[in-house]
């Protein structure tokens, strides 16, 4: 009876390496988004400008003889279910994601526009709220809403609200911030615990709901950008950890640098209920989102005294070096597991799902 | 988190790895059968950590990897009409079938929602009477209990729009096909140690003697995993052939008798396919005729006659087998992975070449002790 | 396979006839099923794979376990050199 085993046997599916629509994986911050911006639109759009593929794009205004000024410009749409979660809302979110994308830049965010795609039915006072939400983010934020708009789409066709945001700050003069200006022996800082926006939104989510402590970190970066550089002005990267994790992100800085970054797992702070979650949903906290975190990647001479700026700043408390930037295996990150033993810790494939196995 | 963070501490770890290292005179080749166990093993760097001597292969313990192509089809079919609302574990949704996966279903409007508990299918159900729920419910022995009792609490409670589209799949047969086949060279195996706890572990006895191996019972993290290497190890060293636990603190040798008790109830042992492989007889769990209301299968007879279009460049049933490394096939980091699988050992999370390529795919160099790709 | 993860059961209750409890992981809690279970009290600590206790974590085998393996840690004194991967804030030989 067992002859017909064949354990030789060959089998599988054609293979899926196209998906002719788009799907949810596309949005997570992974490796699917990359590829969808990279084959689908960046092609389209052939500038130097958007090529920086930074959090925010710098663009160089003239003004003056021998002079320019240097402007971030971004754009950010939020999309999140509950819009009202632990700990923040859609409204601080779509403030905060977009602040933080220009203080990336090392820019001081000044104005803010956005737009607000109204699902048929949303309850007024859910929108006042939510609206209140933006308002005292801006203000928080030392920015200012400047220009809106508002649109009305048919029941069903808008998980209640989607919020746009665009944003302007000039960067001041002698700070040069972008992805590809690391270099090996450069430290590699994280400014606080990680994975807790993530865990947030997953505790109340359908089919997942448990109860923690935990809430979302939502917070604007730039007044802690903003003591970094005063301390020490030659910082060579900033990026805002959001979809995809901290992995996404130690994983684009090291592409855009061709630098390898290896770091010590043990030296990520991660809170342990946030821990306690992922270990009981099946997840790594490296790649869960963030919104209130930052990644910066600075010379080593001046390791000791941005952590000191940080740790006296109330989002920078728990700031730590985890790690460095090396030469070896560019565009790889490397992370010392507990045991004393590596692993790679590459981009997330697509959504973060739950697992049994 | 008690009961976990101390198996997981790095001096505890490196003594046992020392212990190994005393106790080991020639080499061993050991299979983990637990796709959990692999990427633990992967995920901690553990492989790299071992003796020179001891190697691990890959066996086919991972649900996702085994589960037949027919029935990811069928998920998807289903998943497809208006009228259903299919309900998963998170593992399966990326899973290609013949041609797509339950993403896209869902991208194309398919009611697909993901729960961490069989429970949780039940409430959809409750909640939607319009629509008839179909919970995939893949699985070893692990999860048969739990699936088991969201049909017998469905019975209970009346609820009749719920029905499960069985994959279960059982370890013992698995070994035993695997020991049988002369393709496969394994000294000694480390047993899974969840699956274990719900079976107990008397039923690998006869195998450990028909085949004259050492069969350890091994838990999930570090110390658990090498103790458990170590213990099979010494056995093999020492010519004996038992088996033995070395997850004490949550497997017994007769296992969960009521979770056992509730898994014969609902459930009969069958012959099912398992991917890459063939059929096993009797390595399959389907609803006994009691609950046949709760099959999906019966209820929505069309998907009975699904074609399955197979390729083969993927080798996963290689893998699976244990036969072949992830990083031995030509398609490993080419054309097939994690964001453009070929098969489903690099989608699942825990399939030994998803894990292979997210931890660890890239070799050392002996002079420099350096990583390179 | 199975993802199962220690934790505290502490809250018991019945739903449907059936035992059910709230168990901490260490900061996230969730019910689970502990129909299979019938002798666990709250205070015990149990392995949950999704949402069902499947065994009560025997602690005092944990005990005695982990003491021998710490007793043989002790013993050995250093443990012998970590021939891989180092640290890699240290790594200055690149």
């Amino acid at each position: 009876m067992k002859k017909d085993l064949n354990f030789g046997g060959w089998s599988c599916p054609l293979p899926l390496s196209n998906y002719p629509t788009i799907v949810l994986g596309h949005g997570s911050g992974g490796k699917m988004m990359a590829d969808l911006i990279q084959h689908l639109f960046a092609p389209q759009f052939n500038n130097e400008m958007l090529a920086q593929m930074g959090d925010s794009t710098i663009l160089k205004i003239p003004a003056g003889e021998n002079n320019e000024l240097k402007l971030a410009f971004t754009t950010d749409t939020f999309v999140v279910s509950p819009l009202i979660f632990p700990g923040s809302d859609i409204g601080e979110l779509a403030v905060n994601g977009t602040v933080n994308d220009l203080a990336m830049s090392g820019a001081q965010p000044t104005y803010l526009s956005a737009g607000f795609i109204l699902e048929e039915g949303l309850p007024m006072g859910l929108l006042g709220q939510l609206a209140g939400s933006v308002a005292r983010a801006c203000q928080e934020a030392r920015v200012q809403l400047v220009a809106g708009d508002t649109k009305v789409v048919e029941k069903g066709h808008g998980d209640g609200l989607y919020i746009t945001t665009s944003g302007i700050g000039l960067i001041p003069p002698g700070v040069n911030i972008a992805p590809n200006q690391a270099r090996p022996g450069d430290a590699v800082i994280v400014s606080g615990t990680i994975g807790d926006h993530g865990i947030a939104i997953m505790s109340v989510r359908e089919g997942l709901e448990f109860e923690t402590v935990i809430e979302s970190d939502s917070a604007p970066l730039n007044g802690l950008v903003e003591q970094m550089l005063a301390v020490a002005p030659d910082i060579h990267c900033l990026r805002d950890a959001t979809r995809g994790g901290l992995a996404a992100v130690l994983n684009e800085l090291a592409k855009a640098s061709d630098v390898g970054i290896v770091f010590d797992e043990r030296m990520v702070p991660v809170r342990p209920e946030v821990q306690a979650a992922c270990e009981m949903l099946g997840f790594d906290p490296f790649y869960v989102a963030n919104e209130g975190k930052l990644v910066a990647v600075v010379p080593e001479k001046d390791t000791e005294i941005i952590l000191a700026a940080m740790h006296s700043h109330p989002y920078g408390l728990n700031a730590a070096q985890i790690g460095k930037v090396v030469e070896t295996h560019p565009g790889l990150v490397l992370a010392r597991t507990g045991i004393g033993g590596s692993r790679v810790v590459d981009l997330p494939a697509g959504e973060l799902l739950p697992r049994i196995c | 988190m008690k009961f976990v963070n101390e198996y997981r501490e790095e001096g505890l770890t490196r003594n046992l790895l020392d212990q190994l290292g005393s106790r080991v005179t020639r080499p061993w080749t050991l299979m983990e059968v637990c796709g959990g166990q692999t990427h633990a093993i992967l995920k901690s760097g553990l492989d790299q950590l071992l003796p020179k001597e001891v190697t691990l292969v890959h066996g086919p313990g991972c649900p996702v990897c085994v589960t037949p192509l027919e029935l990811i089809d069928k998920a998807i079919a289903l998943a497809t009409r208006q009228d259903v609302i299919l309900v998963s574990y998170g593992d399966m949704l990326r899973v290609p079938g013949s041609k797509q996966d339950l993403f896209s279903v869902k991208a194309a409007g398919g009611d697909v929602r993901v729960v961490y508990s069989p429970l949780d299918s039940l409430k959809i159900a409750t909640q939607n009477p319009d629509k008839t729920v179909v919970f995939f419910a893949i699985g070893f022995e692990t999860t048969a209990p739990a699936n088991a009792m969201a049909v017998v609490q469905a019975q209970n409670q009346g609820i009749s729009n719920f029905t499960l589209l069985v994959s279960h799949v059982t370890v013992p047969p698995a070994i035993s096909a695997l020991l049988e086949s002369p393709q496969v060279k394994v000294n000694g195996f480390l047993a899974a140690g969840h699956v274990c706890t719900v079976m107990g572990y008397w039923e690998y006895e006869p195998l450990a003697k028909k085949f004259n191996v050492p069969i350890v019972v091994t838990g999930f993290e570090p110390v658990d995993i090498v103790k458990g290497i170590l213990m099979c190890v010494t056995q093999l060293e020492e010519g004996r052939a038992e088996v033995e636990n070395a997850y004490a603190r949550s497997v017994q040798k007769e296992g969960n008798q009521p979770a056992q008790t509730v898994i014969n109830q609902v459930f009969e042992p069958c012959d099912r396919p398992w991917r890459g492989i063939g059929v096993i007889p009797g390595s399959g769990y389907r609803l006994r005729d009691e609950f046949s209301e709760y099959d999906a299968e019966l209820r929505f007879p069309e998907v009975q006659t699904i074609a399955t279009q197979e390729s083969s460049v993927c080798i996963s049933g290689l893998v699976l087998q244990g036969l072949k490394k992830p990083n031995e096939c030509p398609a490993f980091g080419q054309e097939c992975t994690p964001q453009t699988p070929l098969g489903a050992t690099m989608v699942s999370s825990e399939g030994a070449c998803a894990a292979y390529y997210r931890y660890g795919r890239f070799a050392k160099s002996p002079e420099t002790n350096k990583v390179s790709p | 396979m199975c993802l199962g993860i220690p934790g505290k059961v502490i809250e018991l209750y019945e739903t449907n006839g059936i035992k059910m409890g709230k168990v901490d992981f260490g900061g996230a809690i969730r019910e689970a099923c502990l129909e299979y279970l019938p002798e666990i009290q709250v205070g015990d600590y149990t392995i949950v794979h999704v949402g069902f206790g499947i065994s009560q974590v025997d602690e005092q085998e944990a005990m005695e376990t982990m003491e021998l393996l710490r007793e043989m840690e002790r013993l050995a004194g250093d443990p012998a050199e970590l021939t891989n991967f180092g640290n890699p804030m240290q790594e200055d030989s690149d």
